[in-house]
């Protein structure tokens, strides 16, 4: 019983951080898996947002409210500092992902395609016929 | 009078901040530039004033001790502060000087390579590179490092993007690095949650501070993990550096010099404070890990690094190659320097001379990229006769790189060889000298292309590269001789800075 208490402590009482884990994999494996460079993004995506969760319940006290200062003392609330830091990992990876889409538009422009292995022969068959450098 | 020495004494308080805020805030400025020649104009006297500021803050630091600056005067650990020891205070001098070396060869190269509808957007995002790795090396809140982290590369995947006028496989060049780096950036920050769930803190000295009470706790292990690899990442320490050669061959001329004398020597900055001030080897688990991953990894990087430079047939890419390889001996150095002062003293000199000689070799490669429109090694033959300047600097570049004595190379590979010995680790000093000879293979391949095979008949007249692409490469190689033969100055800081990084370890 003392086991069971133990194992559903483990695996509910820390839920959060299994979500998180499980999004951190999904969004590395889209990363690495697949070959769309758009999907690349998103995938990139999922796997910073899991990490924006993780700190968000690394800052979240039992009880306690939004960190909203209300002049009463007994209240409880959340440490904010670990929202203000990933407001700020938030505003980086939303320039991350705009820079990442933009270059995407940018090599669908001059390959005409944005998945890596026709990139990838596009940048073989050049290489066979000595073209890519301007020279 | 008294007001403006007031002023003065004022503005000397600032420094730390300064370094950090002039290129920040001159970024949008020169963005807002449409006038032909002012954005590159105004990014030099920026750039000017920020060396000025880092060689204030060096002899300051030498003189005085650590300065510690609290940003908007809130007190540490609540605000951010910015801590500037002589470590970071070599690094920032590095950064800025090199910079300022290669800015006058961004002019005209820049001009060729990159359209000049985008001049004024390309230099602000040169600023706000520069000023993101400014902003890494000074400082001391590891959440702020990684702010600056993502500011420094978010406009380098710009910078590297814009070699697509050249060949538009800079765009997946730049893709490729973007996914990579956004990868390591977040790696690092979650090892910096586990370190704030664990301590509280985010202040690196604070850290430092409370890390040992919770030594025993796995969650310190897993953060060490994170960050070394994020951070490893960035600096593309074997084997996580597949982004660097494709990243570094299709960046425009002016932005490759400049990456690699400071991009990567600042991802080692961060790495070597993540290891020394924060973690400290105190936390048992990181000798291990420094003798039985950071060792054969470095010796991987030395030999596998230098193989793939020598089967390069663009010399930029076998540079960028090259540039791996050398990273191998600043991570050696680490992982020796848990038995010897040098081992450390070696890495931090090593990052200085790297800088040197990689921007010479790579300021060269550009000055021949300026006139034939090609780096191939099949396109330079002959070429040397007929630009001897240039191939002088690049000589001058490969025999530091070698390690030839009277080069900047071998003071460093010197300190290296005699950590290794220290150590009782007499194989390795071997395997150090047999990896020079493998560097003396692919500059000799250049030198081979470029002297000895005959110039083909229907070759255009090529002539040497004007003064302003050659001037930058020629102060470099200078330097390289110079700090080769009167090496004391920059071994007495970088013998300082380790004496200073070992005592917080230890």
């Amino acid at each position: 019983m003392a086991d069971f208490d133990h194992l559903s402590g483990l695996v509910l009482g820390l839920y959060n951080y299994w979500i998180v884990i499980a999004l951190m994999m999904t969004g590395l494996y889209i990363v690495m898996a697949c070959g769309n460079l758009v999907k690349k993004i998103v995938g990139l995506n999922v796997f910073q947002t899991s990490v924006f969760l993780f700190y968000i319940s690394m800052g979240k006290v039992e009880g306690g409210t939004a960190p909203i200062l209300t002049g009463d003392p007994a209240e409880v609330f959340s440490n904010p500092l670990p929202h203000v830091l990933i407001l700020t990992a938030i505003v980086v990876g939303v320039a991350g992902t705009a820079l990442g889409l933009a270059l995407a538009v940018r090599i669908r422009e001059s390959y005409g395609t944005i998945e890596e292995d026709e990139i990838n022969e596009a940048d073989i068959s050049d290489a066979r016929l000595g073209k890519g450098s301007r020279a | 009078m008294s007001t403006s020495s007031g002023l003065a004494m004022g503005l000397v308080a600032q420094l730390p901040a300064l370094q950090v805020v002039v290129p920040l805030l001159a970024a949008p400025v020169c963005s807002l530039m449409r006038v032909r020649h002012l954005p590159w104009a105004f990014t030099l006297a920026v750039t000017a004033a920020t060396f000025l500021i880092s060689l204030a803050l060096l002899l300051e630091v030498l003189a005085g001790g650590t300065i510690s600056y609290h940003m908007g005067g809130w007190q540490p650990p609540f605000g951010i502060e910015y801590r500037i020891d002589v470590f970071n205070a070599f690094v920032l001098l590095i950064v800025s000087a090199l910079a300022l070396v290669v800015l006058p060869f961004a002019k005209r190269s820049v001009e060729r390579e990159v359209p000049a509808s985008t001049h004024a957007l390309f230099y602000t995002m040169w600023l706000a590179c520069f000023a993101g790795l400014l902003g890494v090396v000074a400082t001391g809140d590891a959440f702020n490092l990684f702010v600056f982290i993502e500011i420094s590369s978010l406009a380098t995947y710009v910078l590297i993007a814009k070699g697509s006028g050249n060949d538009r496989r800079a765009l997946t060049a730049s893709f490729h690095y973007l996914i990579m780096g956004t990868i390591g950036a977040t790696l690092y920050l979650i090892g910096l949650g586990f370190l704030y769930m664990l301590t509280g803190t985010l202040n690196m000295a604070d850290l430092a501070e409370r890390l040992p009470s919770v030594e025993d706790n796995r969650a310190v292990i897993v953060a060490f993990a994170f960050i070394t690899i994020g951070l490893g990442l960035k600096a593309a320490m074997f084997p996580l550096h597949t982004w660097l050669p494709n990243a570094y061959a299709y960046a425009p001329s002016a932005v490759t010099a400049f990456l690699a004398s400071t991009a990567t020597k600042v991802a080692v900055y961060a790495l070597i404070r993540m290891l020394f001030t924060i973690f400290g080897f105190d936390v048992g688990f990181e000798v291990e890990i420094l003798t039985y991953v950071f060792l054969p990894l470095a010796l991987a990087a030395m030999f596998s690094a230098s193989i793939a430079a020598i089967l390069q047939e663009d010399m930029k890419r076998m540079l960028a190659y090259s540039s791996v390889a050398q990273l191998g001996y600043i991570v050696l150095g680490l992982s020796l320097s848990l038995t010897s002062e040098s081992g450390l003293t070696a890495s931090l000199l090593h990052l200085f001379n790297h800088a040197l000689m990689k921007g010479a070799a790579f300021l060269a490669v550009g000055a021949i990229f300026y006139r034939l429109g090609t780096v191939n090694l099949a396109g330079i033959a002959g070429l040397g006769r007929r630009m001897p300047w240039t191939f002088g600097v690049f000589i001058v570049a490969g025999l530091a790189l070698i390690g030839v004595p009277g080069t900047a190379g071998f003071v460093s590979k010197w300190y290296l060889v005699g950590a290794a010995i220290q150590a009782g680790l007499w194989p390795i000093a071997a395997l150090i000298v047999m990896s020079s000879l493998l560097a003396v293979l692919y500059i000799w391949r250049t030198i081979e292309a470029a002297f000895f095979r005959p110039l083909p008949e229907d070759a255009d007249e090529v002539r040497e590269a004007p003064l302003s692409l050659l001037l930058p490469g020629i102060v470099l190689a200078a330097a390289c001789i110079v700090f080769g033969i009167h090496a004391a100055p920059i071994v007495e800081v970088a013998q300082t800075a380790a004496g200073a990084l070992l005592g917080q370890a230890q």
